[in-house]
């Protein structure tokens, strides 16, 4: 049973809802970027000396760098001096000291894009560290955290109270030099999170990053750092979204994670970036690095991302296996729709031994968009009794878009154990017509079928982010039926 | 209740029925039996509003009104409702979040209240039992690694879950073993009543000797060629479909 075209492009045509511009003063460079911005930025932020030479250290090594052009997307070169680099929310005096002093603006925004602060302060037991454009504007929850010795704050902040853990730690999962982004995150991040759970401590409740861009023309930056110490555990969710606008806007984020022996860090993304028009125009170019190490033994770091906004998703959360009998694991659904393209997996370095690592990714394409899984599994000689599991299941919608699968194993251990799956399949005529002759609406039937494809992705996400992980699919598919 | 007149429907450019004409009143059982290719499953498809077939003239009319007119969905809340001869799976999706996503649907359209989770769940363990389908089934994927005989009863349970006004079965007993077979005639037997109507659709005569028809129509060419009581279908039993001039290569059953 075949739907018509029509059906299909009404249910892929839903409108961005997050697409509102917020009105509100802000400071905001002038375009351009050179050693003195980046000192005005670090200046303006008070940073320490050190901190300003780590930036320009960056920056010195970024100049050298090559923007990356292996994976498969195609984007207008962006100039990056064109690009505004700081744009901060007005305030009359330095950072509020609680949400009360927060713009009430800024609050209505968060509490339009469904994270209304005050509330979850109070009720959701969800901590919230809310970052507009290039600043942090309002972390909850920040006295139950103290009083279990963890740290969550701004970056900013933890780059001013706790020095020593952020030199210890920034940078040696993700260094400067690693790539374009990651170089040029490092020299001009502007704001992010930073969490440290100290030893044997279980967070008590979920951390969570809302991060918005409102300001047109400018870039997000955000630098996150999360540390867990031995035998500690924390489960960290971040969202994001952005207004509509014509042009496109850089989001070059970089995600370091650190777990010691026996510490577990379960680390949960819907990302929701404006996605541009239905013919392409405008959007998000997400280039982010995000990158745990196990560095303990019986360490666990765990990826589970919902992919369904950005123009252009170039992403790899990965894991360093470092530690013996450490974990790693990467879930994954990625939605890509109208002109959307992704490129997106991971990489499992496995060095200890006994080290195991986990791959579901799942990939639904829709409209002529592109959306392509990579991933690179790599047993280096250490990896005695190392395995792998990997399963990468693709779902197209219609007959205009593109699924792509490029693996890679790399084994320099012959005890290592590789196991790959790979499916492609199509919402079928059958399937619709079962749905339909059974009463259910063809919308309805797609996202169910949808959601039944990312089942066991979902099973991983915390239950509020799974119920907004499912809308949000119900939402990018509108207009898809096929 | 169903009224079909002069229907014509083709596939790809291909007439497969060929002016079909069927009265189909509330409380009856109509068997449609004919050769492979005759256009039996045609038909079926054509009534539940299965897209691939373009219906090229004729009418059909559910209590009145121009089923034609209407979308699958909107014919299968009107009471339609299609059991298939080959269920598709839809992995991930549990049986239990089908079913009640559709019986929600229903009653959404009828201006009823939606049933809560454990209201539905109540419900569909006792009509997974009537059966003979163990309840830990409506947790599995819809179809998903089904035996051909829970396939068939996976059908039969959501004609009675949803309780259709015209029940169209498509072969449900091809594939089934003997106790598979009564068990599905007694669930198909459990929905007959005073205001609906079956039409069954199937190659062979065994079915009907668990599930009495009223009338027995022998659909060949894209045509009824004959119709008339449970004397026929015996017949055809016995003397093959040669006497009423249809070559049928599987005629040894």
């Amino acid at each position: 049973m075949a739907t018509t075209d029509q059906e299909v492009n009404e249910l892929i045509k839903r409108e961005y809802e997050h697409g509102f511009v917020t009105d509100i003063e802000a400071d905001t460079f002038e375009p351009g970027l050179n050693e003195d911005v980046i000192a005005r930025l670090s200046g303006l932020k008070k940073e320490p000396e050190w901190m300003l030479q780590w930036r320009l250290k960056a920056y010195r090594r970024w100049l050298e760098m090559d923007e990356p052009n292996w994976a498969h997307v195609g984007y207008p070169k962006v100039d990056y001096n064109s690009i505004s680099y700081y744009s901060a929310p007005k305030r009359k005096e330095d950072m509020p000291q609680s949400l009360d002093e927060v713009d009430p603006e800024l609050l209505r925004t968060y509490e339009k894009l469904g994270i209304p602060l005050h509330e979850r302060e109070k009720l959701a037991g969800v901590a919230v560290d809310a970052v507009f454009d290039s600043v942090s504007v309002a972390t909850t929850f920040k006295e139950p955290l103290a009083k279990a010795g963890v740290i969550f704050c701004s970056i900013s902040e933890a780059i001013q109270d706790y020095p020593e853990l952020v030199q210890k730690y920034l940078g040696t999962v993700v260094p400067h030099s690693d790539n374009f982004f990651a170089g040029l995150n490092s020299a001009v991040f502007s704001d992010g999170t930073f969490v440290y759970v100290p030893k044997g401590v279980r967070c008590p409740m979920e951390l969570s990053t809302y991060f918005r861009i409102n300001a047109a023309n400018t870039g997000q930056f955000e630098r996150t750092l999360i540390i867990a110490d031995e035998g500690s555990y924390v489960s960290y969710l971040e969202g994001c979204t952005a207004p509509m606008r014509d042009e496109n806007q850089l989001h070059a984020a970089v995600v370091e994670l650190v777990a010691l022996g026996d510490a577990q860090i379960k680390y949960s993304t819907v990302q929701n970036w404006y996605p541009g028009d239905e013919n392409g125009k405008g959007g998000i170019f997400n280039f982010v690095t995000k990158r745990g190490a196990c560095l303990g033994d019986s360490s666990k770091i765990s990826w589970t991302q919902v992919e369904t906004g950005s123009a252009v998703t170039w992403k790899y959360p990965s894991c360093i296996l470092r530690g013996d009998n450490s974990v790693g694991e990467f879930y994954s659904v990625a939605l890509t729709n109208n002109y959307q393209q992704a490129d997106t997996g991971t990489k499992m370095i496995h060095l200890g031994k006994n080290t195991s690592s986990t791959i579901i990714s799942k990939g639904i394409s829709a409209g002529r968009s592109s959306n392509a899984y990579r991933g690179l599994v790599k047993f280096q000689p250490g990896a005695e009794g190392a395995r792998n599991f990997t399963q990468c299941d693709s779902l197209l919608i219609g007959d205009r878009c593109g699924a792509h699968t490029f693996p890679y194993i790399e084994s320099k251990n012959k005890s290592a154990i590789v196991e790959h799956e790979a499916t492609t399949s199509k919402v079928s005529d059958e399937q619709m017509f079962l749905c339909r002759q059974r009463g259910i609406d063809p919308e309805q039937a797609v996202s169910m079928i949808v959601n039944g494809f990312c089942k066991e992705v979902f099973k991983e996400l915390p239950m509020e982010f799974a119920v907004e992980a499912g809308k949000l699919l119900e939402v990018s598919l509108e207009g898809s039926v096929g | 209740m169903l009224s079909i007149k002069n229907l014509h429907a083709s596939v790809e450019g291909k007439e497969i029925l060929k002016g079909i004409n069927l009265e189909i009143k509330a409380g009856e059982v109509h068997a449609i039996m004919g050769p492979n290719g005759s256009g039996k499953s045609t038909l079926s498809q054509v009534l539940a509003g299965n897209e691939t077939f373009d219906v090229t003239s004729g009418e059909i009319t559910l209590n009145g009104d121009n089923l034609l007119e209407l979308a699958t969905e909107e014919r299968a809340r009107e009471g339609i409702f299609l059991a298939f001869q080959y269920p598709v799976e839809i992995p991930g999706v549990s049986n239990l979040q089908f079913l009640r996503t559709a019986v929600n649907a229903m009653r959404q359209h009828r201006g009823e209240d939606e049933m809560n989770a454990a209201e539905f769940m109540k419900l569909a363990k006792d009509v997974s039992r009537q059966v003979d389908l163990d309840p830990a089934f409506l947790k599995r994927g819809v179809n998903e690694g089904f035996s051909g005989g829970e396939k068939k009863r996976n059908e039969i349970m959501q004609a009675l879950l949803l309780q259709p006004k015209l029940a169209i079965l498509d072969e449900t007993d091809s594939g089934l073993d003997i106790d598979a077979l009564k068990v599905v005639s007694d669930g198909v037997n459990a929905l007959r009543s005073e205001d609906r109507a079956i039409l069954m659709v199937t190659h062979y005569q065994r079915l009907l000797n668990h599930i009495v028809p009223d009338h027995v129509h022998v659909l060949a060419g894209g045509k009824i060629v004959k119709s008339g009581g449970r004397e026929l279908a015996l017949e055809l039993e016995e003397r093959g479909y040669g006497w009423l001039g249809i070559k049928d290569e599987d005629a040894s059953n």
